[in-house]
Parts: C-alpha cells; structure tokens; sequence
C-alpha cells in the first residue's frame, strides 16, 4: 500500500459519495444529506490527492498549493454567502468560467509536461499520439466553457446587452471554428508545437464567445445547464489527459446532468436543442402581428385586493419579472395573509421561467414560501378551471395562450400555464411590452384579465396593504 | 337607431321541430349589437315563447315569406329546397347544418348566391367555446336522456328506507363520458341513482367523479405489464370492453349509451345478449340512434320494448325535448357567434377568413361552395393536447432517425477507439459511459424544484478539476508551477463557493 494506491481506493469512495449526493438532491427531505456526502466526497478526494502530493514535493510547492487553496476558499466561501438569490444565475455562470479556464490550465500543463519535454519517458507511440489529442480536446473544451461562461455572466449581469449577436453567417462560423478544431487537432497530432496549441486555444475562446453570444436572455436557462455539462466535460476531458478515473467519473456526472437539464429545459420550450444554440429564435419574424387583440382592461390595487379577498383558490405564476422586481418577499407575504384567510394559495411555476432551471423555486424559498405550495406546469395545469384568481407576475410567453391557440405563432406548441381558464387573471406587468420571444401575448386582452401597470413589488406591496383595509373596515371577506 | 341588418327567425312548427333561434332575451342582445330582428309568428311558440314577449323586446312578427327574406336567417333545422328558393340572393343563412353529411345541402345552397354558415361547424377551440351548439345540446340532451329513463323506469332512482321497507337505488351506466354523457352522469347521480360510466380516454375519470359517477377503467394495460398501454392494442381494449358492457349490463337498471364516432357510424356497445341479460323493467337510452345506435334492437325516433321487458329508448330529439331550454342556449350561442360576426357592434356582419372560427363555419359564402375548411390546427381542451400529439411526432420521427444515426456514430466510434487505442483509454472509456448512465439516471430523478442547487452542486463537484491541477504542481517546472497555482485557486473557488452556496439554498427551503 502506498500513497498512489491509497489515493485510488479514495477516488472510488469520492465518486460514489458525489453519486449519492446527487441522488439526495432528488427529494427535498434527503437534499441536506446529500450535500454533507458530496462535501465528504470531495474532501475525501482532497485529503488523498494531498497525501500523494506531498510524498514527492518540495517546500516551496507546498506552499504554494497552500495558498491557491485558501485564496480560491476564501473568495469561493465570501461570495456564496454575499450573493443574492436573484443573482444566483450570475455566479452560476461565473462558477462555470472557472471551471472552464482550470481545464484549459491543465491541458497547458499536460503539454508542458509531456510535449515539451524531450526527457519525458511516461508516454510513447500511439499513447503519445492519444496524449496529443487529449490535450486539444481538453484545452479546446475548457476554452469554450471559460468564454462562453464569462459571457453568459456577463448578460445575466446585464453588464452588457442580453440581446441576441446577429453576425452573418454564424453558422457557418460555428461550424468553421469546429473544422479548424479539428485540422489544428490532426495537425499537432502529427508535430506538436506550442504555436498550434496557442491557435486552437483562441479558435475555442472565440467559438465559446460567439456562441453564447448570439443566443438571447430569455434562453439563458438552456445556455447555463449546457454550459454546466460542458463545464463537466472539460473535467472528464482532464481526466482522460491525466488518467485520472476520479475526473472521468465526477465529469461524466456533471456533464449528464447539465445535458439532462438542457433537455428538460428544451422540451419545456418545446425546441430543439441545435436551435436554441443557434440561437435561431429571434431572427423568425413573427406572425401575425397585425392582428386586432383589442382592448385590455386596467385594474387598481385595491380592486385586486378586494378580489383576491372573495377568492377561493389562487394560483401565483411567477417568472423573471418576479426576480428583477425583488418581489418575492412581498408575494410571500401576500400568500401568507390569504393563507391566513383560509384562501389556497399555490404557485405554478413553468420549467423556463426565470434564468435558470428551478430559479423561481429558490427566490420563493428564500422568501419561505413553503415548497409544498409550489407546484410545477404539468401538476397544477389542470387546476385553472375551478381556481378564482390567478397572478400573473412577471411572466409573458409562459402562459401565452397563442402557443396552443394560434399555430402560425412563434411559440406555437410551446407548453404553458392555462392560466386563462381560470376565472379571473391579475397580470402584473410594467407595460404593454412583448416578453422576451416579441410576440404579443392575447392573454392581456381577454375578457377575464385584467392589468395592474407598475414595478411588481410596489404592485403587491400596495395590494397588501389594500387588504389591510378590508380587514380593519369588516368587509371583504367577512361574509366567509 | 341606425338602420342594422335585419334578422329573421325562422319558424320550424310544419317540421315539428320545438326549438326556436333566438329567444327573447337573445333578441335584446341582437339589437344591442345593431341589429333588427323579425320573428316569424309562432316560432317560438312550442318553445313557450309568445309573439307578445318577442314584440315586448323590439322584435317585428312577420310572416314565413318575410323571415326567410331577411338579410341574416337564423335557423334551427338545415333548410328545405323551397325554403332555400325563399333566400333573398346576398342574404346569410346560420344553421345547423351538418355538411359533412350532407353534401346534397351544400351544393343546393352554393346554387344561390347566398352565404351559409353551419353552426354545428364551430371548430373545437377554447376561444370558440362560447358559440359549441353541439356542445350546448349534448348537455341538454344528455339530461333529457335521464329523465326519458326515469319517466319509463318502474321504480325510484334514490334508496330510501322506508315504512314500507327498503327501496335500493337505481344502478345507471353511462356508456361515454363526453359533455352528454357526463350532463348524464350528473343528472342521474343528483337524483340519488349509483352511477357508472365507461369512456376509452382515461384522462376523463376525475371528470366522471366530480359529477357523482364511477369510473370503469378497461384495464387492459394492466395485462400487459412493462410496455403501458401503447402496445395495449384496439382489439384487446374492444374484448375487456365488451366483458364489462355484458357485466354491467346484468347489474344496472338504467344504460344510456352517447358513443359517437364523428363521420362513422356509432359503435356498437351493447349487444342483442347483454340487453337480453337486462332485467326486466330495465330501460336504455341510444343516444346514438340517429347514427345507426350504440344497442342492438334500437330504433331511431322509437320506443321499443324487448321480449324481456327492457325499454329501448331510440329517440333522436332529445334536445327538442327541452325546447325553452335548448332554444335559449342556441340563441345565446348565435348571439356570441354575432358578437364575433360583428366587431363595429353596428349591425353589419363581417366575415373574416382569417379567423379560423369564421372560415370553419363557413359553408358557402356568396354561391360559392368553401366546404370542407382547411383543417383547424387547434381543438378544445383536449385540444391542446391535440396539438402536442400532431406536433411532436413529427418533431420525434425526425429526431429519432437522427439520434439512431448519432447512436450509430457514436458506438461505432466508441468501437474503433476502443478496439485499436492501447490501455489505459479503454479502460477510461469504461469508467466514462458508465458515469455518463449512471448521471442520467441519478439526474433524471431529482425534483424541479432543486434543479438550482443541482447546478450549484455540481458546480462544486466540477471543482474536482483541482485534483488534476493539485497533481501537476509536483512539477518543478516555473510555468508548470504557475499555471497550476492559477488553476488550483480558481478550482478551489468552485470547491468553496459551490458547497457553500448550496447549503445555503437547501437551507432555505421550507415546508409548510
């Protein structure tokens, strides 16, 4: 038994704990022991890779990994306790860059440690070869995740436009980049040179750029659970570059389970993941603009407060409008003081609403709502029918009925809340604008809505207080 | 007022038909929206409606020549030939008018330069719920069916324990749970009666229960453990079916069958055995009688009485039966349909083809024939569905032949890489397809609302990449060193940051 051989034995352990801990995560009752199995995974994994580490390496190198170590906790532990719930797809994004730029650290290393060095004796022949290739795939994978994540950051921090890149022929340029991948590829396959592999980094950072650059804010859900399974890729990749079966393991993970979201998220859209990432969605001119929708109707607080008192059921849909606004206390609050009541209050939330998968989840647990009110599409869809009230904040093309009514519609066969069925709507919104797709919504114009312009929170800050009135005045609910 | 279209109700009487176009409150809504209505004397007359009450509301009464000269006919009943000839030419005639069955109807109305729109071709579609006239007569018929088997039913249809002993209740199946069968269902259930009802569309149970009833599953999925009801075939389904029709048909009292099939004829439910299992005194009601029936022994528009004492009811009327009723929901459906007709509420009707509403009820529009309208892309609530299914098959046959293309590709490449490459990469192949399967099912299972601090979670674990970057700073090369130094820090702060930012999250989920 040595240091390797202990390091192996832990590396099975680490990988089995991190399977538990995303199999704890399937449920809200076992999400906590979930956690505490991956961060013994992990420091299981540390702990031995250390131990492996320090039989062969000087002071100074010591030192050294001491330091990284304590910095990266440092500012890893300070920002997860600083950031703010709506900012969570943010740091996401950013977690993902980092991830992203290791991997293409790595590969560099691999370089340096096999290609650049003649005296090297570990690999040769075809290993060499294959150790070629696993440098550029590593390299290549890493790159694509770091930009396309710094990127990503960057809109969902609205640091720049979250408008969609519309260079022409992008396509081609996706597909471009991905050929010059693979000549440079073959190229150092057959005579490595630091040139080659600086080039395919730069052709890989500028695809990672591109790409999610020309893909829009409303898709960031899908770009961020893609950007996740490559950031698991590029682990996998180091792994097979180092031999290294705990990387391969835990990147495989992390890779299935981003594609796995990107599909749901996908389906939830009802598109094709190749259109999502080509960003194909704004370009479609959309149908049937001219068509007459009529006139909506305009409600105050108090009036939405006086229906919501005399309802019997109420449904919240939320959407990314609830996060901008900061509105999630407020709504719990309000749900609280219906619920109080004896009103039911639940929450339908759509798979896609928000900027990331189950963003509206967290903001209302933040603001403890209860989960066991909070109820996804396809669980309260058939609800809407017998429910009173229905509020809409923050959300557009998720409960667009021309999804199901209008086939020449953008959206068209997209799932939505059926919000419409129920008997009246209350849509939160701060003006006329279309949501995120450009397409106008029909919902805003049917006889059972009704409008209430402004920020949401003051919106809902003002029919708390509303309700109070009722209360201390004996009317509203009192006949109940 | 400003001089509208006039419209004119047309009287059925000679046809015995009971049910009448407009009553007198839809008459009020009719001029509201611009238009003048003339009543054809005593069309509302079988339906309880004097031509007092419609002269009360703004209504002219005119004879039959002037009602069918009309700019706007409103009609129950599809036209006779000589009242066709009495259209004024440019005049639009709403009725029902099942063109679909009748395509003789059709060409003898785009004969005339007339427009005729058929309002039992309303397409199937939340918005255009409003103007269903069939929707709106199965419901009434539904409940007229009920009452037809309590009025020949011998007995009670609530238990009752009484003085003179114990009544048990009446048993009734309703043999389809569409908008009659469930109107059915309701009624019979609220008049105390057991209630039981089939329908081949599970999803229609819960619907079922709310109304009283009992829902008979054809449990055919169940036999066929492993591959769901997909491979349950029609053949199985029509067996099971038929087993619980024959048991049920021993049992009850009361069978009111509502299976239709949309342009076949009705399927056959019950047959000549299970009525003759029937106890005497039973009753069945085929709603369906119109269409050839869903009993064996039924007759359209009759009464039949078996050799066994079971009532066939055959009548095909059943809406008519009801006609105050009946003629107030037709007439509010033809006052919403005019409400979409007409957009400046000025008495002109406008008909937009781009609507599909409007081009599916249009029949002919000036002489010309437009039957059948291209197919509507949307239906109702199962409408939706509707959509999904056409959609996505054709999404998936595509994407299915392309990820068996990939699937192909990819064990092929997966083959060659592993038949040729040295060790260790087999063996890392290994290790990589068992993770990635073993990650989609791990993943597959975890509940929406986590899917946040999943990412978080993996975003951490992701962090891994350290112990690849922790194993290079052995090296004593400088660059090796720092890029190492880099990574490890920027990998630590996923390690960190990712964990703690998970716990974080979990800890604020709460239930209530």
């Amino acid at each position: 038994m040595d240091a390797e051989s202990i390091a192996d034995a832990a590396y099975i352990v680490a990988a089995l704990l991190f399977i538990l801990a995303l199999a704890g995560l399937s449920r809200h009752e076992s999400s906590r022991q979930g956690i505490i199995y991956g961060i013994a995974g992990m420091a299981i994994a540390l702990v031995a890779v250390s131990g492996q580490v320090f039989e062969n390496i000087d002071a100074e190198g010591g030192l050294l990994l001491a330091v990284a170590v304590v910095i990266g906790a440092g500012i890893g532990l300070w920002r997860a306790k600083v950031v703010e719930m709506t900012g969570m797809p943010e740091l996401i994004a950013l977690l993902h860059s980092f991830v992203g730029l290791a991997a293409v650290l790595v590969g560099w290393n691999g370089y340096y440690e096999v290609e650049d060095d003649p005296n090297q004796t570990e690999f040769a022949g075809s290993l060499l070869d294959i150790h070629h290739a696993e440098v550029f795939i590593g390299v290549f994978i890493g790159a694509v995740t770091f930009t396309g994540s710094i990127v990503a950051y960057l809109k969902l921090s609205a640091k720049i436009k979250s408008a969609p890149l519309m260079l022409p022929a992008k396509n081609l340029l996706n597909i471009g980049m991905l050929v010059a991948f693979a000549g440079l590829t073959i190229a150092f396959t057959v005579e490595p040179s630091l040139g080659l592999l600086i080039a395919v980094t730069v052709v890989a950072l500028a695809l990672g750029v591109h790409l999610v650059a020309s893909i829009g804010g409303g898709d960031m859900p899908v770009v961020v659970s893609m950007l996740n399974s490559y950031s698991g890729w590029a682990a996998a990749a180091s792994g097979f570059l180092l031999s290294n079966n705990l990387l391969i393991t835990t990147g495989a993970l992390v890779g299935s389970s981003g594609a796995y979201l990107s599909f749901i998220m996908c389906k939830a859209m009802n598109r094709s993941f190749i259109s999502v990432i080509a960003g194909g969605f704004g370009i479609e001119a959309p149908a049937g603009e001219d068509t007459e929708y009529g006139e909506h109707r305009e409600i105050n607080a108090d009036g939405a407060a006086e229906m919501l008192a005399d309802a019997d059921s109420v449904i919240i849909t939320p959407g990314y409008g609830m996060a901008t606004a900061q509105a999630q206390h407020a709504v719990a609050e309000l749900t609280r003081k219906l619920r109080e009541r004896g009103i039911t209050v639940r929450f339908g939330i759509h798979p896609v609403a928000g900027r990331l998968p189950g963003h509206m989840n967290v903001l209302l647990a933040e603001a403890k709502v209860p989960y066991d009110i909070v109820l996804e599409m396809d669980e309260i869809n058939d609800d809407f029918p017998s429910t009173s009230v229905v509020l809409v904040i923050g959300a557009n093309d998720t409960v667009n009925p021309a999804a199901i009514d209008d086939p020449t519609s953008p959206i068209a066969g997209m799932p939505v809340l059926h919000v419409w069925e129920s008997s009246h709507v209350i849509v939160f919104k701060r003006s006329m604008a279309t949501g995120y797709a450009g397409v106008q919504n029909p919902l805003f114009f049917k006889e059972n809505t009704q409008m209430l312009f402004g920020d949401a929170k003051a919106r809902v800050e003002d029919i708390l207080r509303g309700l109070d009135l009722l209360v201390s005045a004996g009317s509203g609910s009192a006949h109940r | 007022m400003p001089e509208g279209a006039l419209i004119g109700v047309v009287s059925h009487a000679a046809h015995g038909e009971t049910r009448v176009a407009a009553t007198p409150p839809t008459v009020r809504q009719l001029t509201g929206l611009g238009y003048r209505v003339l009543v054809e004397s005593g069309a509302g007359a079988a339906a309880g409606f004097t031509d007092e009450a419609y002269t009360g509301v703004g209504a002219e009464i005119g004879d039959t020549k002037v009602a069918w000269g009309a700019d706007i006919v409103f009609a129950v009943r599809a036209p006779e030939s000589d009242e066709i000839a009495l259209l004024q030419d440019g005049a639009t005639l709403i009725s029902l008018l099942a063109p679909g069955l009748n395509p003789d109807l059709v060409a003898a109305l785009a004969a005339r330069p007339i427009t005729a729109l058929a309002l039992d071709a309303v397409p199937r579609i939340s918005r255009a719920q409003s103007m269903d006239v069939l929707s709106s007569m199965a419901n009434i018929a539904g409940y007229r069916a009920v009452v037809e088997a309590a009025h020949v039913f011998g007995r009670f249809f609530t238990g009752q324990v009484t003085a003179a002993g114990k009544v048990p209740p009446a048993k009734v199946l309703v043999a389809g749970a569409g908008v009659a069968g469930l109107a059915a269902i309701g009624a019979a259930s609220s008049m105390g009666a057991i209630v039981r009802s089939t329908d081949p569309r599970p999803e229609v149970a819960d619907q079922v229960r709310s109304l009283g009833g009992e829902y008979l599953a054809v449990d055919v999925a169940a036999e066929q453990t492993g591959t769901g009801y997909a491979t349950a075939t029609s053949e199985d389904y029509n067996k099971r079916a038929a087993e619980i029709y024959s048991e049920q048909a021993a049992d009850v009292d009361i069978i009111i069958t509502t299976a239709l099939i949309p342009g076949r004829p009705a399927p056959k439910l019950i047959t000549a055995e299970d009525v003759a299992a029937m106890k005497p005194g039973s009753v069945v009601v085929d709603m369906a009688a119109a269409q050839g029936g869903n009993v064996a022994g039924t007759k359209a528009g009759e009464v039949v009485i078996t050799s066994n004492g079971v009532t066939l009811i055959g009548y095909t009327d059943l809406p008519g039966r009801l006609p105050a009723q009946a003629s107030q929901l037709y007439g509010q459906n033809l006052v919403n349909l005019m409400k979409l007709l007409t957009p400046e509420k000025n008495g002109t009707l406008v008909l937009d083809f781009d609507d599909v509403v409007q081009r599916g009820i249009t029949v002919v529009r000036d002489g010309e024939s437009m039957w059948p309208p291209p197919p509507v892309q949307v239906s109702a609530a199962p409408a939706a569905k509707a959509v999904a299914e056409r959609v996505v098959p054709v999404q998936k046959k595509m994407s299915a032949q392309r990820q068996l293309g990939i699937v192909a590709i990819g064990v092929l490449a997966l083959f060659g890489v592993n038949a040729f490459a040295p060790q260790p990469i087999p063996e890392h192949f290994t290790v990589l397809m068992l993770s990635i399967v073993i990650g989609y099912y791990v993943i597959g299972k975890v509940h929406h609302a986590l899917h946040t601090p999943l990412m978080s979670i993996t975003n951490a674990i992701s962090g891994i990449i350290v112990v690849g970057a922790l194993l290079q700073i052995e090296h004593d090369d400088t660059t090796i060193r720092a890029l190492s130094f880099i990574a490890i820090l920027l990998a630590s702060i996923n390690v960190f940051g990712g964990f703690a930012v998970t716990r974080r999250m979990l800890s604020m989920f709460s239930k209530g």
